[in-house]
């Protein structure tokens, strides 16, 4: 018996401690002090997705120290306050929460992924403080459901529907092809979504879509609908999709004697596409992507090496985004002049030709970054950088 | 009046009182919206502890499938309410059913399995429920289900908490929920005795899958969304660690893992990089000071605050 009084006492002991300092958790921080700006910092620290969350805030720490080097905003040094989202939506809305109204962030950046930022919006939207997701993609992030725009919510990465935009561009100005046929996976609204804007912005600049045929994920064979593309004599092909049914869709329009340029999306990216298709199929195929080591633009080249000294590796895509990310933000701070969310919510909304590590950035009405796209093409089954489009 | 019946209206009388200074902390800004968060979430977490301590502890059973029905349930309350546009009363109502009956489906086949056979079937099966949601357009697939209101207020969750301890405190007193007790001494001791073993097990199991849907209904609808990044085998692992630190078989020591595991990783957001250790080195002290559990199969009762105090029949019975 004695050990279990022993035990009780201990036990009520520790929810009086918790209650103590949950009451006291309140006004535990002060909002933040004269010459600092607290900015804070949800990622994917741990969990599955720990990956992209980790490789975001490097990023994203590393634009902060590079802004507080060159002496901060308007005099105060940004300090980032992070917090682990363990790559569940729910940890997510709770980290956020703790940030806003235990730390006092004046801003948030990040997660990662689309759930956990859907998770988290509402809550920096409830408190009036400005949130810029660095590589969230789903199109509900920034607008709701009825299509008015979230004021306090921005992301720092294209959408699926300006890949097709800047490859039908791609089409009209470089390739110059006319007539170009869309090979789509109806099963799938990415594929769908941007065979639809490609071929709007392609037939605005004057083309002609010659031939529009469907297929299914996991397809195998997609020989009867190359043979109907081949009949009508394109110029080009646009085959928006991932990288399983793309790489057999090239290698079969090849056998059957297909030769014209195929282009695609950012679904393309993997080693897997030269391992199937083959390295001699992949001649004259190109893709949109949005970052690549190999683009001699001044201020990426600038971004890698700065990487790969602060720490020792190289950079990808994801780092790319939360470096954005900070410019982004700091960049704002700076033309607001006040750590007022909706003062520099406004700011984020306006800005304009800022020059980031992909080249130049400016939010359209939708909070959505207008930047530049890179097209890259398989030179023996290599991505190489071809040329930046920027709209 | 008897012993028990004063007991629970002394020990509601306590909550309402419990509830009233808690709301009041949360009105008067002395609890902030994180905190408030957190001791929303302790009651989601007591509910799916509780009610899994019902299988595990009371009847003996091995599930460790319960994100699977609070998948269920978070989903089809949300379909109610964003969907359909119906008031979220019934939509809580709707997710516990629907849980409660796939719970009774699965339930039937699987529980003529014991032990780790049980445990393998309920694992996958969570996992089935999980992947399916993860294929259904209707409901978002792998983006969940976004667009959910805020309309869990500390005020449902926590008398809907009360209402579940109290409903598997009596039922672990009623008739069947002996039999379930028998089910976990001894199976073929209970069979012999003429307890209708499956069911019973399925029933135990049934009413936790439902308790299970009410706590996914309430956690959807106060994290915005419904996302399967969230239903994983790990949220399963969670409530079994509660349930298992607590001590199986104890619901007090249910209620207490659940408060304890939530508090400890709340408190640890403050050092991201540490909480995950810290958290994990706290598991493993606790197991290796006490494998049994805080409690063991004890109940936290008045009788051991009382000095030198006499045990009567019920402080017993949870032995």
């Amino acid at each position: 018996m004695k050990s279990w009084k022993k035990l009780a006492s201990a036990a009520l002991a520790a929810m009086v401690f918790a209650s103590v300092v949950s009451g006291c958790g309140g006004d535990k921080k002060e909002a933040a002090s004269g010459d600092t700006i607290k900015v804070g910092a949800s990622f994917e620290l741990t969990g599955n997705v720990a990956n992209y969350g980790k490789a975001i805030l490097s990023g994203f720490k590393m634009a902060v120290d590079e802004v507080n080097a060159k002496g901060g905003i308007n005099g105060k040094k940004i300090t980032v306050v992070e917090s682990d989202n363990k790559s569940e939506p729910s940890e997510a809305g709770n980290a956020v929460t703790k940030l806003v109204t235990q730390d006092k962030v004046v801003a948030v950046v990040g997660p990662a992924t689309s759930g956990c930022v859907a998770a988290s919006a509402p809550i920096t939207a409830g408190n009036k403080i400005p949130h810029i997701a660095p590589s969230a993609t789903a199109p509900g992030i920034t607008v709701d459901n009825d299509g008015k725009v979230k004021p306090f919510m921005f992301r720092a990465c294209f959408i699926d529907p300006f890949q097709g935009q800047v490859m039908a561009e791609f089409a009209n100005k470089t390739l110059q092809v006319k007539n170009v046929a869309i090979l789509f996976d109806s099963s799938n609204d990415y594929s769908k979504g941007l065979a639809d804007v490609f071929q709007k912005t392609l037939e605005s600049k004057g083309g002609t879509i010659v031939a529009k045929e469907a297929f299914l994920s996991k397809d195998l064979d997609f020989k009867a609908a190359l043979t109907k593309i081949k009949a009508s004599n394109p110029d080009a092909i646009y085959v928006p999709g991932y990288y399983e049914e793309v790489s057999k869709i090239i290698k079969q329009a090849r056998e059957i004697g297909l030769t014209v340029p195929m282009m695609g999306s950012d679904g393309w990216e993997s080693p897997k596409l030269a391992e199937i298709a083959g390295k001699e199929a992949l001649q004259n195929c190109y893709y949109v992507s949005a970052f690549s080591a190999q683009d001699q633009d001044p201020s990426v080249q600038n971004f890698i090496k700065a990487y790969k000294e602060k720490y020792q590796k190289d950079p990808d895509i994801f780092a790319m985004q939360g470096y954005n990310a900070g410019l982004i933000l700091a960049d704002a701070m700076k033309r607001a002049g006040t750590t007022d969310g909706t003062a520099l919510a406004k700011a984020i909304a306006e800005t304009k030709d800022l020059p980031v590590a992909s080249g130049k950035i400016t939010f359209d009405a939708n909070h959505n970054p207008i930047m530049g796209a890179l097209i890259l093409s398989l030179e023996n089954g290599v991505p190489t950088f071809k040329e930046k489009i920027t709209l | 009046m008897n012993p028990i019946r004063k007991f629970d209206l002394t020990a509601i009388a306590g909550c309402a009182l419990l509830f009233a200074v808690l709301q009041g902390l949360m009105f008067g800004g002395l609890i902030g919206p994180f905190w408030e968060l957190n001791i929303i979430l302790i009651c989601i977490n007591i509910i799916l502890s509780v009610s899994l301590n019902l299988i595990n502890g009371y009847t003996g059973q091995f599930s460790i499938g319960h994100a699977g029905f609070m998948a269920v349930g978070a989903y089809t309350s949300a379909i109610i309410t964003v969907k359909l546009g119906l008031p979220y009363e019934l939509a809580l109502i709707v997710g516990t059913v629907a849980a409660g009956i796939l719970g009774f489906l699965i339930g039937l086949p699987t529980l003529r399995l014991n032990g780790d056979y049980l445990a393998i079937a309920t694992l996958g099966l969570g996992e089935i429920i999980r992947i399916c949601i993860l294929n259904i357009d209707y409901v978002g697939g792998a983006s969940g289900l976004m667009g959910i209101p805020r309309l869990t207020t500390f005020a449902y969750v926590f008398w809907i908490m009360i209402f579940v301890i109290f409903f598997i405190k009596n039922f672990k007193n009623s008739a069947p929920g002996r039999c379930c007790l028998a089910i976990r001494e001894n199976e073929i001791a209970a069979d012999t005795m003429g307890i209708n073993t499956t069911k019973y097990k399925v029933m135990a199991f049934t009413l936790g899958a439902s308790f299970a849907g009410t706590a996914g209904a309430l956690f959807s609808h106060y994290f915005f969304l419904a996302h399967p990044a969230s239903f994983t085998f790990m949220r399963s692992f969670d409530i079994l660690t509660m349930v298992v630190l607590g001590g199986l078989g104890s619901m007090t020591g249910a209620i207490t893992g659940a408060v304890l595991l939530t508090f400890i990783s709340a408190y640890l957001s403050d050092y991201p990089e540490w909480r995950m250790i810290i958290y994990s080195i706290t598991l493993i002290v606790l197991m290796l000071r006490r494998p049994q559990g805080l409690f063991g199969s004890v109940e936290l009762s008045r009788e051991m605050f009382r000095l030198g105090g006499k045990k009567d029949g019920r402080a017993a019975e949870g032995k």
